[in-house]
């Protein structure tokens, strides 16, 4: 039913493909993302509110993008946006050159499944389920042979350093590596662009440094774009690019020349404590 | 994708085994109360059969008295002569039976033996559906001359003679001896739970003059040909009877006839509608089971409210969280099926054995009982699972 959309999203990806390092996108090609003039408005006549009011956005391949603004801005809004969880009242959303808004409920879902991450505030893992089976949920939804996913799961794991820990529920981890296991989650499916709301919202500072070196690897390393939104001026200094939301609108747009994640080691492996 | 869905299903069922158990016990208690139910009554009904068609079918039993069976007494005794009138004065009738009987311990080989000792006639082995097994029946000559000879029960051989021959040999009723001159094959149990080899034949003069001393006949067999009008025979001998035994217009009969096939239709008639109700009183438990699923379910989609905007977000479609929940259900109420089927399995058996009725598998009703908890599977686990699969996934993941 979704096929031809699909299948132009197929094409679209090798875009995508050659232009894995940030630094190799030319100014004048297609963004990965483009919003234009996007409105998103909740509810109906004289109770109706206005969450996103015009917002124009191009994000490249590779880019790492701090979203910021107060509460009710509307930062969460073009979040969803972005995430392909919401469609627009009006406005055009490309994604690859494709027409996101136009597209059903299961295109979406099948855009999402093939080429986003998520990582939310809240980690949202599976209770009573493995750090293994949470990290390889997504690949069951593209259908993964199970060899495959427990190998890519492995690996994801490993790379956001919690080797060791694939067979434990998540009530038995702290809640940095609940995030890391989402993290994994997010990135065992190789997608083009990572989602992270709030990440570090729940963890004290020193875990939510490492969540953040973990977000800088995988887009300095994997060529993952990285869309984060947070309220800590300390987070968003990890970011290559720093947009602010007031009242619905894009306020300020600028460029971080010196990102907080350069020259940082990879983050030490913990292996499990016996005591745990 | 479906193979996933399964495994996805019974991942979460294996989550929460103590709800999922609690769930499907209105399954397992329905399957089970249906299977049972329907098992038992097939026993019953095949065990009041089988009583029934062990007395002989086409079968009118005639006695004195008002009613049948005991404290019916008040008519007098019939006489060998009635018999012989309604052999000789109905239609559609295939043997006449006098009957008499009395209790008395008889003696043979050295042993002896309480039994009943029955006076009758050749036609008491047709109207009783009796086949001589060894030996031969009574001689003409010997059934008018009250000779002393006898038929015993397979009962009586084996108490008296064990492994000695019996044909040939003597036996002695009270003060009379005489010779057994034929073995009746073994029928067993009888309906109303006696043992109907358990007895001596003689001729019924001979029991008549030697030994109860009167002429009295107590019951009288009569074996209708097959396709005959039961009602149409019944009507003419009550009237035949009644015209014998001079009892005026006004007075009531002093007899009563028994139908032993009409017997039949009544009394598994009785327990077929026994099944058939408690079958679908059990039907409304398994019912009641298929609502339990329906609130666990959605009680469960309420509580996962989050995992399913992950889900949803993650990329799931729309039919696969059906799907899921949907799958989640049916392997629930299989599930309950099965374990219904074991259980009611168990019960029947022993259940069988306590109440002495035969324990008959009934495949189609396994069968159907399995398939119908499937069945309330996907009707009563649908409405859940499209809760489920319409959800916004923003809205879920946002759920606390």
């Amino acid at each position: 039913m979704s096929e031809p959309a699909a299948g132009t999203v197929e094409t679209g990806n090798a875009v995508a493909g050659t232009s894995v390092h940030p630094l190799t996108v030319a100014s004048g090609e297609m963004p990965l993302i483009r919003l234009q003039g996007i409105t998103k408005t909740y509810g109906e006549g004289t109770t109706a509110f206005q969450a996103l009011k015009g917002v124009d956005l191009d994000i490249h391949a590779g880019d790492f993008v701090a979203i910021m603004g107060p509460s009710g801005s509307g930062k969460s809004t073009a979040m969803n946006t972005l995430g392909c969880l919401d469609r627009p009242t009006t406005g055009a959303y490309l994604f690859q050159g494709v027409r996101v808004e136009s597209l059903t409920r299961d295109q979406r879902a099948r855009l999402r499944r093939r080429y986003f991450g998520f990582v939310f505030q809240g980690f949202n893992l599976l209770a009573r389920t493995s750090a293994q089976e949470n990290v390889e949920l997504p690949l069951i939804y593209r259908g993964e042979p199970a060899a495959a996913r427990h190998a890519a799961a492995a690996k994801a794991l490993e790379a956001v350093g919690l080797k060791g820990w694939e067979h434990h529920m998540p009530s038995e981890l702290s809640g940095g590596q609940q995030q890391r296991v989402a993290i994994a989650r997010a990135m065992v499916t190789e997608p083009a662009v990572l989602l992270a709301d709030e990440p570090t919202g729940n963890l004290d500072t020193q875990r939510s440094r490492e969540i953040m070196d973990l977000l800088w690897r995988l887009n300095v390393d994997h060529g993952i774009t990285v869309l984060m939104v947070t309220h800590e001026a300390d987070m968003a200094s990890y970011a290559r690019r720093i947009v602010r939301f007031v009242d619905g609108v894009i306020a300020d747009d600028t460029p971080n020349p010196h990102p907080a994640g350069l020259n940082k080691p990879a983050p030490a492996p913990t292996p499990p404590s016996k005591a745990a | 994708m479906l193979l996933n869905t399964l495994l996805l299903a019974l991942r979460s069922i294996r989550r929460n085994l103590l709800r999922s158990f609690l769930t499907i016990l209105g399954i397992v208690i329905g399957v089970s109360a249906v299977i049972t139910m329907v098992t038992l009554g097939n026993g019953a009904t095949l065990a009041v059969q089988n009583q029934i068609s062990s007395l002989g079918t086409n079968l009118l039993q005639v006695r004195p008295g008002q009613r049948m069976g005991p404290g019916g007494g008040g008519g007098a005794a019939f006489k060998e002569e009635d018999a012989a009138a309604i052999s000789s004065q109905i239609g559609g009738i295939a043997a006449v039976a006098p009957e008499a009987r009395t209790g008395a311990t008889v003696v043979a080989n050295g042993r002896n033996w309480t039994s009943s000792v029955i006076g009758s006639t050749n036609d008491w082995l047709i109207t009783g559906n009796w086949k001589v097994g060894q030996g031969r029946e009574f001689s003409d000559d010997e059934l008018r001359a009250g000779s002393a000879v006898c038929l015993i029960g397979e009962t009586v051989r084996r108490e008296l003679f064990g492994s000695a021959a019996a044909v040939g040999a003597q036996l002695r009723v009270k003060q009379v001896s005489c010779e057994i001159i034929g073995l009746l094959a073994s029928k067993g149990q009888g309906a109303f739970g006696n043992d109907q080899d358990d007895m001596v034949l003689v001729p019924i003069k001979t029991l008549q003059r030697r030994i109860t001393g009167n002429n009295r006949v107590n019951t009288l067999l009569v074996s209708m040909m097959d396709g005959s009008d039961s009602t149409r025979v019944k009507a003419s001998l009550t009237q035949l009877l009644r015209e014998r035994r001079k009892l005026a217009d006004t007075d009531e009969d002093n007899f009563n006839v028994l139908d032993t096939k009409q017997l039949a239709e009544t009394m598994s008639g009785t327990t077929k509608v026994m099944t058939t109700l408690l079958g679908a009183v059990a039907a409304v438990s398994l019912l009641v089971g298929g609502i339990g699923i329906m609130n666990i379910m959605l009680v469960s989609v309420t509580e996962r409210t989050r995992e399913i905007g992950l889900r949803l977000a993650i990329g799931a479609l729309e039919r696969e969280v059906l799907l899921q929940f949907l799958i989640e259900a049916v392997v629930l109420a299989s599930l309950g099926g099965l374990i219904g089927i074991v259980l009611a399995t168990i019960a029947s058996m022993v259940l069988a054995g306590v109440m002495e009725v035969p324990y008959l598998f009934n495949p189609g009703v396994n069968v159907l009982s399995f398939v119908f908890s499937a069945a309330i599977g996907v009707v009563f686990g649908y409405f859940p699972a499209r809760r489920a699969a319409r959800m916004d996934p923003i809205d879920a993941l946002r759920h606390e």
